[in-house]
């Protein structure tokens, strides 16, 4: 059999798309496990929890963003596309009016960003959005 | 020390009881992720503020957890109860033990 | 009028944005300062000037409209302390001389400028304190003690309009720098207006190009989180078109950097600005 050059892009087009799918699944549960960490793998609801991050981040080094959920004890923050998914953890102590925070972050890449809070009554609440970071203009 | 840390914080100086105020606070902080390498490829170790805290008499208001997602100077903004006249103390704690604390005070009229 | 339509896009496409601003209106700490106008008479291809923070996202515009918000202001807190630290032989420090850094309201807004026949930018003058007055060390032009210190004195003058000399003594300055703006160099064989007299406004990749102007400088860059200098930005610029760059604090860039400070004239200084 020769190898023409058409077989060898087949080839090699098999294999990105065979790592693609295989590497998708590994990064989701990498985040799917800090999730289920937090919650003990309770079941999340939605809708009592905002999340408020850009659209498109001018760069990915410096991303504000705010979270609020009225009646929770604790808000966390994934970013599912960094190497480590865990961003940041907010406990509302006794003095603390609205269940809310606003902070930077770092993005590595275009992706979503998780919040979920844990409320008073033990339940969960979860929310996402999706950043794209833009790549500078001169030199990145 | 980690050189060159220096936090700030935006409180206002007067409230009525049990009025809501919004804080802010910021400190001068490479946080080193971990991630990144120097020109020779070795990994350049994380070195990141890891927590960070804000009491106001002895009671808490916000208790943060720090990942290396978040970026160099580490910024805040968050709201907080004042029942009474007192001290509002915030306190950073850095990967290589060091604690770097700030007071604000508020009357309560 | 290049720069219209995406402004116009922007603003209707922030529109919805949680932060509830105009893209076109700067207010900092309560004060509007001008990002927009008439360019000058010396500018023949350029009807209109405009601030490199209209050419920002809103959510980094907003960095800037609040003092505590903008991340540079944490490297002029550490300019505070700096002014009344005793450095050098002569037991000098800043506020040994002057007594309030506030009476340098107006001095960013006039340099560069031709002292004793030699162009001089804000570095040379504080390096010029420290080692002729305090019998300090001269300080690295672009590392941190000396962006925070341009910043902190730049600030004193912030919402004051840029106002260089280019006449007179200047003259031969000016020209140099405006030669060196339209000069091409480095391998891509690129000229400043090429990007930023020809193409603002427009995509560069991802990002837009501004019309490089200086009046915000020093400058927060969200890029690599630290207050930037005007030289700095030379060099990243030269580099990124393949060059080999002047040196900061050279004859070239100082000379660059006044007629880039002519082409902003009128502009409100708005040091420490944040840009990406």
């Amino acid at each position: 059999m020769e190898l023409t050059r058409r077989k060898i892009l087949a080839i090699g087009s098999g294999t990105v798309a065979f790592a693609t799918l295989s590497g998708l699944p590994a990064f989701a549960s990498l985040t799917d496990d800090a999730i289920a960490a937090f919650t003990g793998g309770a079941e999340t609801g939605e809708g009592a929890i905002t999340l408020t991050a850009p659209e498109i981040a001018e760069n990915g080094n410096t991303v504000p963003i705010e979270v609020s959920a009225p009646g929770a004890t604790e808000i966390t923050l994934f970013a599912a596309g960094n190497p480590v998914p865990n961003v940041a953890t907010f406990k509302f102590g006794p003095l603390s009016a609205s269940r809310s925070a606003s902070t930077r972050i770092r993005l590595a890449t275009t992706q979503d960003v998780i919040a979920v809070a844990k409320m008073e009554d033990g339940s969960f609440q979860m929310t996402k959005a999706n950043v794209k970071v833009t790549i500078g203009g001169c030199g990145g | 020390m980690a050189s060159g840390v220096k936090p700030r914080v935006k409180v206002p100086k007067k409230a009525a009881a049990g009025e809501t105020i919004t804080i802010k606070t910021l400190i001068s902080h490479k946080m080193e992720s971990g991630q990144r390498k120097d020109d020779d490829g070795n990994v350049i170790p994380r070195s990141i503020i890891n927590r960070f805290t804000a009491d106001f008499n002895g009671e808490n208001v916000i208790d943060v957890t720090l990942e290396p997602a978040i970026s160099t100077n580490p910024y805040f903004q968050f709201e907080a109860i004042v029942p009474e006249t007192g001290e509002f103390t915030f306190t950073w704690y850095d990967d290589d033990g060091d604690v770097y604390t700030e007071s604000k005070s508020i009357t309560v009229s | 009028m290049k720069i219209a339509p995406w402004i116009a896009i922007a603003a209707f496409g922030f529109a919805g944005a949680a932060v509830a601003q105009d893209d076109n209106t700067l207010n900092v700490e309560g004060e509007t300062l001008l990002t927009e106008t008439a360019a000058p008479a010396h500018m023949d291809s350029v009807d209109t000037i405009y601030s490199g923070w209209r050419f920002r996202s809103s959510e980094t515009q907003a960095l800037q409209t609040d003092d505590f918000d903008n991340p540079g202001m944490i490297f002029v807190d550490t300019a505070i302390e700096q002014w009344d630290k005793v450095d050098g032989s002569e037991g000098k420090a800043c506020s040994s001389c002057h007594e309030d850094v506030a009476d340098f309201a107006g001095l960013r807004t006039k340099l560069p400028r031709v002292d004793n026949g030699e162009l001089v930018t804000m570095e040379n003058l504080i390096n010029e304190c420290r080692t002729d007055r305090m019998g300090a060390e001269a300080w690295k032009w672009s590392k941190g003690k000396m962006t925070a210190m341009t910043a902190l004195i730049g600030l004193q003058s912030r919402g004051m309009a840029m106002d260089v000399a280019t006449e007179g003594e200047a003259a031969p300055f000016w020209e140099k720098g405006k030669e060196l703006y339209y000069t091409r160099v480095g391998q891509l064989d690129m000229a400043c207006s090429n990007c930023h007299e020809d193409n603002y406004g427009v995509m560069i990749r991802a990002d837009h190009l501004s019309q490089g102007q200086i009046n915000g400088f020093p400058t927060y860059r969200l890029k690599n989180a630290k207050l930037n200098s005007i030289h700095g930005r030379f060099k990243g610029c030269m580099k990124n078109i393949r060059a080999t760059p002047f040196a900061e604090g050279g004859d070239e860039f100082k000379a660059l950097e006044l007629y880039l400070a002519s082409r902003g004239q009128g502009l409100s200084v708005e040091t420490p600005s944040v840009r990406n």
